[in-house]
């Protein structure tokens, strides 16, 4: 720590803090985060999604896609739970349970990588234009602007039509998305850091304005980020299987999707509505707990913004 | 106002340009053979020529440019390349089903949605109030496609309160003059037409609306709780006026201010929305057409569909934006 | 206190509790009473309860988590005991208030005019057309030029002088007896402070209008009030006609506000001596005087419970052990 970093305030910027009791910001947010019980249910589920997605190998009965029971699948009728198939299987002949596990396999993945480019070029955009401000971030805002006003679907189509159907397509059309929603993000935090005292501070002291922005006031805004990135995974493993079902996914059938078994259960709806059900709540769990997660730790980052 | 409306006219002309531009160099940019690579797996040495002629593949570039502008100018986006229909002509018949659907959701939230958003603010902490909060956070985490679905499975399947699937029962043998065959119905005098194909919209006007409907009630909700703690609120109930209009004239009509922005920018989620609850009620809208366009990359629709999106898009923005101003003095006179 | 005051507050207690956090006492037992026609001032640091207390009196308090006990008579009738819609009835009609704010007080959506009118319609049976001309006198009356071009403007087209005016307008509409001004110059630019003070005495004083100002400033009071009011802590601690305030403070409280009130007739050179320290530390009434931790004559004889209201004369009474003018200043 230098003198410079003492002036500093870590992140999240110095909201009044009561009963800190002279804890960093972050541990009084942490703490703050564990008392609040629907971040805690966020929390869970986040967390049994990730290790269901990283373990499915383990924690799968069988292997995904393998329509080895497709002989008894019928035109009229699939197979409900059994002992061998806790769930059934589904319309193609494979297990039910495991494509349900494998698909959280592809939601993370897809949601992840796409979120984190996302952010990645979101934040990069953002720096330059709070960062240097000027023409550069007028033209940039710009730029963002025309990404925001144009449907997501309509980004994903076009992307999809550009780059053909394969998993890289989906993540770039979902992360298009949301990069002026980081662009906008990082931009606005480091605008209102601009003014703070630490900061005309740090520049009387004759620090030169990258030094600024990349040491002092980027890892301020990490909070947010933070808090955004969490939302924005929601959003993410809906819009994946938005995609899917509307035949954009992923075009190899050997990967489970719970967007394109959603779409397959349709034409069994009458018999079998548990094949709908199933992967449809799965989706909305999912972002359930993306969500409360991530307004727990808005909540927990910045006392105010809580109502 | 007027110099409002004109200076977006004027940007949406220059952002049409620019796009025309982009999808210009969009098909330029295909690999291979432009000609091939629109008709992909069906060119045909004829069909090659006859794309040649049109696009002038020929020609020097910027004037293949000026062909295809002036071409879009006369609102021909040329021919869908599965079906030979001319796109403007299959828009026609499709898109007012997409819009009446839209449409249908948008009112059921805005009907739904600003009472409910006011009266959980009003009793804030309240039985309704969680409700409220509970509910609107599953209407933003539960997609529109398996709503769709379970309505679908619910109501229509298991209960069959509703139709399945379509717009119209197809022993109706209705006319169609707008292709927005409510108000077709209404227009033909054939009420038993408008009636079903308002029975018809229900469940897909439920599913879509649940986007808005989620955003509309939290975002009044929010709103109305700023306004009530507002000093102007307490002027007025310092004057002693009654409370229905405290809550009518002070509350509401302030509150609804930042719900107005948000809706125009609902125009776009409501849209995939729309497309996605087309395919479970299996709706001849756009869904399906531009499904079809993207898995056969027919480039004709893709580019004609965006070109309309955008202008579509800039066109409700516009009206919000003039709606605002006439709730809110204070962007009318700057 | 004989009865026949217009406005008579009787020991007023307002306790604030909110979810999880301790109830706190915003106004603590407070006595004052208004004859028609006069002016009164209720002085005193911010947080000390005056807001507080003439919100309690309107009846405009949130309803919720707030508890209020005393009696608030108004012409006889006791304000606290009236239903909602009676107390609505009567606000604007009766009694109007003038708040300190003028840039937020007004709605931001409505015309001017509008605004005007929706007191005159609710409360008197002027109809739209009467009610418009009515509300262009109005803002003639309170001194905005060109009044009908003004009544079709919004707020944010007047500058914050120009709100208050509209705001001094609406209070006086339609007539009341009564009017209270809470700091209503405090937000203002200091050079239309008195321009603004003066047209709110003038009309007053003019239609007879009893009204109560509220003030942190003893020099609003010195020009415009016919008796006096100081706060602390949620409790009157001293009152005094005007004149004997000024020239005779009794409570060491008043005292220290008047040493930092800047004097024209004070000789050149006199300091200005703000009073040391600040309204959080403060003894609860219940064990001693208030002020005692700040009060440079406090003693042991200072921590007893509720001290009373007492003086020669009931027109001047102060709630203080050890008052201005007694033996132990002069030892
Ligand atoms: N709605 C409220 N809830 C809780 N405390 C309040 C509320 N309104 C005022 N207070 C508290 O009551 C005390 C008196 O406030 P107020 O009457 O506004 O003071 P002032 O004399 O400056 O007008 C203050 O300590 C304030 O914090
Ligand atoms: S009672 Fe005592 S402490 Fe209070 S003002 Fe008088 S002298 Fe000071
Ligand atoms: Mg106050």
């Amino acid at each position: 720590m230098t003198a410079l970093d003492a002036l500093t305030p870590q992140a999240p910027p110095p909201a009044e803090v009561t009963g800190g009791g002279g804890a960093g910001p972050w541990r009084s947010a942490w703490r703050r985060l564990r008392r609040n019980p629907a971040g805690i249910v966020g929390a869970v589920i986040v967390l049994l999604f990730v290790l269901v997605a990283v373990l499915a190998p383990l924690l799968a009965p069988f292997r995904p896609a393998t329509s080895e029971w497709f002989g008894e699948v019928t035109p009229t009728s699939v197979p409900g739970p059994s002992d061998e198939h806790p769930l059934g299987l589904d319309s193609y002949g494979s297990d039910l349970l495991t494509q349900l596990i494998y698909g959280a396999r592809s939601s993370l993945v897809i949601g992840v990588v796409s979120t984190a480019v996302g952010l990645a070029v979101g934040a990069l955009l953002g720096v330059l234009a709070g960062g240097i401000g000027g023409w550069v971030d007028t033209v940039i805002m710009r730029l963002v602007d025309v990404l925001l006003s144009i449907p997501s679907l309509l980004l994903a189509v076009s992307v999809a039509a550009l780059l053909g159907r394969s998993p890289v397509s989906i993540m770039l059309a979902i992360s298009a998305a949301q990069v002026p929603i980081f662009a906008r993000l990082l931009r606005a935090s480091l605008l209102a850091q601009r003014g703070q005292d630490y900061v005309v501070a740090l520049r009387s002291l004759g620090l030169r304005q990258r030094r600024i922005v990349v040491g002092h006031m980027l890892p301020n805004s990490l909070g947010p980020v933070l808090v955004q990135a969490t939302l924005t995974l929601a959003t993410a493993v809906i819009e994946v299987a938005a995609l899917s079902f509307l035949g954009l996914g992923d075009p190899n059938p050997a990967v489970a999707e719970w967007g394109r078994m959603l779409v397959t259960a349709q034409d069994r709806l009458d018999q079998a509505p548990w094949l709908a059900l199933y992967p449809g709540i799965a989706i909305a769990v999912t972002a359930l707990g993306f969500t409360l997660l991530g307004e727990a730790l808005r909540e927990a980052l910045d006392p105010r913004s809580g109502r | 106002m007027l110099t409002l409306v004109v200076r977006r006219l004027a940007l949406l002309v220059l952002v049409l340009f620019g796009l025309s531009l982009l999808l210009f160099a969009w098909v330029r940019a295909l690999p291979g053979d432009p000609a091939r690579a629109l008709l992909g797996e069906k060119a045909t040495p004829a069909g090659i020529a006859a794309v040649n002629e049109r696009y002038g593949f020929d020609q020097p570039v910027w004037q293949q440019y000026l062909t295809y502008l002036g071409q879009i100018v006369r609102g021909d986006f040329g021919a869908s390349i599965n079906t030979g229909e001319p796109v403007v002509t299959t828009f026609f018949e499709r898109f007012p089903a997409t819009i009446e659907l839209s449409l249908a959701a948008l009112v059921l939230a805005i009907v739904l949605g600003i009472p409910l958003g006011y009266l959980a603010a009003r009793r804030r902490g309240g039985w309704l109030d969680n409700a409220v909060v509970g509910g609107s956070l599953l209407g933003v985490v539960v997609p529109v496609f398996f709503l769709a679905v379970l309505l679908k499975y619910l109501l229509a399947i298991q209960l069959g309160l509703f139709p399945t699937s379509g717009r119209q029962d197809a022993r109706i043998d209705a006319t169609h003059v707008t292709n927005f065959y409510v108000l077709d119905g209404l227009l033909t005098r054939e009420w038993d037409a408008s009636w079903d194909a308002l029975v018809h919209l229900v469940l897909p006007a439920i599913a879509l609306g649940s986007i808005p409907l989620a955003i509309i009630v939290r975002i009044t909700r929010a709103s109305v709780l700023d306004v009530l703690s507002d000093d102007h609120v307490r002027t007025a109930e310092a004057k002693g006026l009654s409370r229905a209009v405290i809550s009518r004239r002070h509350v509401l009509r302030n509150a609804l201010l930042p719900v107005s922005t948000t809706l125009g920018l609902q125009a776009g989620a409501l849209l995939s929305g729309a497309v996605l609850t087309e395919t479970v009620f299996s709706i001849n809208g756009i869904g399906s057409y531009l499904f079809d366009a993207v898995t056969q990359l027919d480039y004709p629709v893709l580019q004609g569909f965006i070109l309309f999106i955008a202008v579509v898009y800039a066109l409700v923005n516009l009206v919000v934006d003039i709606s605002y101003g006439v709730i809110d003095p204070r962007v009318r006179v700057s | 206190m004989t009865g026949v005051s217009l406005l008579d507050v009787e020991d007023l207690r307002v306790r604030f509790q909110r979810k999880g956090q301790p109830a706190t006492t915003a106004v603590d037992g407070v006595s004052f009473s208004v004859d028609a026609g006069e002016v009164v001032g209720l002085v005193g640091e911010s947080g000390c309860g005056k807001s507080v207390t003439s919100l309690a009196v309107m009846g405009l308090l949130p309803r919720r988590g707030t508890s209020i006990s005393g009696s608030v008579r108004f012409d006889g009738t006791d304000l606290l005991a009236l239903s909602p819609s009676e107390l609505a009835r009567r606000r604007g009609r009766d009694l109007a208030m003038v708040f300190q704010d003028p840039m937020t007080s007004l709605n931001p959506v409505l015309t001017l005019g509008r605004q005007l009118t929706e007191v005159l319609r609710a409360h008197t049976d002027l109809d739209r057309a009467a009610a418009k001309k009515e509300a262009v006198e109005l803002l003639g009356r309170v001194g905005i030029p060109d009044p009908r071009r003004r009544a079709g403007e919004f707020p944010h087209q007047l500058s914050g002088g120009m709100r208050q005016r509209v705001l001094i307008a609406i209070a006086l509409a339609c007539s009341p007896r009564l009017i209270i001004a809470d700091e209503p110059t405090t937000a203002l630019d200091v050079t239309i402070q008195a321009q603004v003070l003066d047209l709110l005495t003038t009309l007053v004083r003019e239609s007879g209008t009893a009204m109560v100002l509220i003030t942190h400033d003893l020099g609003v009071v010195a020009g415009t009030c016919d008796r006096v009011n100081v706060l602390y802590a949620g409790r009157v601690v001293e009152s005094a006609p005007r004149g004997e305030l000024f020239a005779a403070p009794r409570h060491r409280y008043t005292q220290g506000l008047l040493a930092a009130v800047p004097r024209v007739d004070a000789p050149e050179g006199t300091p200005l001596h703000p009073v040391r320290g600040s309204v959080n530390d403060r003894l609860a009434w219940e064990v001693g005087c208030a002020f005692a931790p700040r009060c440079a004559h406090a003693d042991a004889a200072c921590r007893v419970p509720d001290i009373a209201l007492s003086g020669p004369r009931p027109e001047h009474t102060a709630r203080c052990v050890h008052p201005a003018g007694t033996p132990l200043e002069v030892a």
